[in-house]
């Protein structure tokens, strides 16, 4: 799956577009963002509510492919700058993060491999 | 291949926390280091970077690149650490609420760095300050090798 089709499929706004045709190769849901450098893998879509400077840093050491934000939450305008900057793909969903990640394990995304 | 840079961090400076990670990570790039051991030098450097900004009163991340291995020196000005030990142990932190709004102070940074590092080592003294060294070797090691450096 692209991250444009995740967007389509979680309803989201795309707030940043990132790389839209990346492949999206797995999925987690973290706040704490230390546990997310442990864990975080290439091409993940990273379900969160933290929006600060530090997700578009983490996101980007990871290569992820994108960053969706559940509950219509939406980021500053400084921090997207930074996203696009980085070329983050930043999605914002009116779903929660339960949702979103049902609806991402139906279509068959797991998490990383550890 | 080779290659020395050295950048500094600020104590509290979070809207930059990453930036010398970032630097890191586009500087091993340019150099075409494999991208496994880059993505472990990333994270142990942006572990670094957020332990400096948190709790640091500033300090230096000095990137060293070889032939054989990078090493990534961290220091910082203080205030040092009492137990090192204690420190080092996963969920342990004293990091400040503020920190923990943003999602930091889990306890993980300085096991995480361990877990990326194939060499770390820490040292402190109270109210003089912290130093760590990190070693990621680029090609395979051997035995004798390890048994020569100690490891």
């Amino acid at each position: 799956m692209t991250v444009s089709q995740l967007a389509s499929l979680i309803n989201a706004k795309t707030l940043t577009a990132g790389d839209p045709d990346a492949t999206v190769e797995n999925g987690y849901v973290c706040d704490l963002l230390s546990w997310v450098m442990a864990r975080g893998a290439q091409g993940m879509a990273w379900i969160t509510v933290q929006t600060h400077l530090n997700v578009i840093a983490v996101a980007s050491l990871h290569d992820m492919a994108c960053v969706i934000l559940p509950d219509n939450i939406m980021m500053d305008e400084t921090v997207l700058n930074k996203a696009r900057e980085e070329d983050i793909a930043v999605l914002s969903s009116p779903m929660n993060a339960f949702s979103i990640c049902g609806l991402m394990y139906e279509k068959g995304l797991l998490g990383p491999e550890t | 291949m080779n290659a020395h840079e050295i950048y500094s961090v600020e104590q509290q400076d979070y809207d930059r926390a990453g930036s010398a990670s970032a630097a890191i990570k586009l500087l091993l790039r340019q150099k075409g280091i494999d991208k496994g051991i880059i993505r472990r030098v990333a994270i142990a450097a942006y572990e670094a970077e957020i332990n400096l900004i948190i709790h640091s009163e500033g300090g230096k991340m000095e990137l060293t690149i070889d032939d054989d291995m990078i090493t990534l020196e961290v220091y910082d000005r203080g205030p040092g650490i009492s137990d090192v030990m204690l420190a080092q142990m996963e969920g342990f932190s004293t990091a400040c609420d503020v920190a923990r709004n943003m999602g930091f102070g889990a306890g993980m940074g300085l096991p995480n760095i361990r877990r990326n590092a194939d060499d770390f080592v820490m040292a402190s003294r109270p109210s003089i300050g912290t130093l760590m060294v990190m070693n990621f070797y680029l090609k395979p090691q051997d035995d004798a090798d390890k048994r020569r450096m100690g490891i």
